[in-house]
């Protein structure tokens, strides 16, 4: 089965990158952006049972994945 | 005195820590301690160097706050040992607990290299107990994630861990004297006991006169009063 992990900053958090696409976009022509906010988009490919790995994506998130400090994560686990 | 300081694949500031701390500072000697090592060599302090330790993958200093060495580094800074984390070292701190906070991408985003002003303040530590509160140093920044954000910035200034701040020549806090969009416009701070404590600006390039500044010197010969018990205003 695959993890796919979202990490972003925390709401708040100023996001200088976010910004500059946001500003990017607008001089494209694309007046209906009001915001962008960039992350991480994670892929893990896992062995094991459906019923830990939620625990196990849990875990890696908060050990390494995100920095719960300034990050956000989210995660789906698909077959 | 003698100093380890710790080099993973992508340290490159090490050369200048060990320069300045088995050349430059009178009484010191220091070598190296390898990212794989488990144990520390024998010393009586560690100083975690710039660079762009894993290639600051992921984040930066996330991979190397997890390397073998850091278990030896926590343990030393849990006897009370003095640990100086400089720039990517800082970020390492951060991220392995040593040092709460976050260092994140720069306000301008840019890659910011030039002298920037501190003033020191704070509790004492062994790195700066021997500097009085209020004195301004010149000092080099080189990073591009060094903006610092901490969720209790206010319980960090009461309990006196913010030890360095941006300012311009004269000691005034200014926008334009923040290079990097800091929280409160800190650039080091140090734990709860004090003995470690984390900068983004880099002392180690910042210690002879010929490179521009001395006053990095300044906290290694801090280190060297404090370790030997000397009350000594450096």
């Amino acid at each position: 089965m695959t993890a796919k992990i979202y990490v972003t900053l925390k709401k708040g958090v100023l996001d200088p990158q976010g910004q500059a696409v946001a500003r990017s976009l607008a001089r494209l022509g694309f007046d209906e952006v009001k915001e962008a906010r960039i992350g991480k988009y994670i892929e893990v490919k896992l062995d094991g049972d459906r019923a830990s790995a939620r625990d196990r994506v849990e875990k890696m998130c908060k050990d390494l994945l995100a920095n719960t400090v300034i990050e956000e994560y989210r995660y789906e686990i698909v077959e | 005195m003698k100093v380890a300081i710790v080099r993973f694949p992508g340290s490159n500031c090490d050369f200048d820590a060990l320069h300045v701390l088995d050349e430059v500072v009178a009484g010191s000697r220091a070598e190296f301690a390898w990212h794989k090592d488990v144990e520390l060599p024998a010393c009586d302090a560690v100083v975690i160097p710039g660079g762009f330790s894993y290639g600051d993958y992921l984040r930066a200093g996330a991979m190397a706050a997890h390397s073998p060495i850091m278990g030896a580094v926590k343990r030393f800074a849990e006897r009370g040992g003095p640990v100086a984390a400089i720039c990517n070292g800082f970020q390492i701190a951060c991220e392995a607990g040593l040092l709460d906070g976050a260092l994140a991408r720069n306000a301008s985003l840019r890659f910011e290299c030039r002298d920037v002003f501190l003033c020191v303040e704070g509790r004492p530590t062994p790195w700066t107990a021997s500097i009085p509160a209020g004195r301004i140093l010149k000092l080099p920044i080189a990073h591009a994630e060094g903006r610092f954000l901490h969720d209790d910035v206010g319980a960090l200034e009461r309990e006196g861990r913010v030890i360095f701040r941006y300012v311009d020549a004269s000691g005034a806090q200014t926008e334009a004297a923040n290079p990097n969009g800091s929280l409160r416009a800190i650039a080091g701070i140090c734990n709860r006991a004090g003995n470690v404590v984390g900068l983004m600006p880099h002392p180690e390039r910042a210690s002879e006169a010929i490179l521009g500044s001395a006053d990095g010197r300044l906290l290694f010969d801090s280190l060297a009063a404090s370790l030997s018990g000397r009350k000594v205003r450096v």
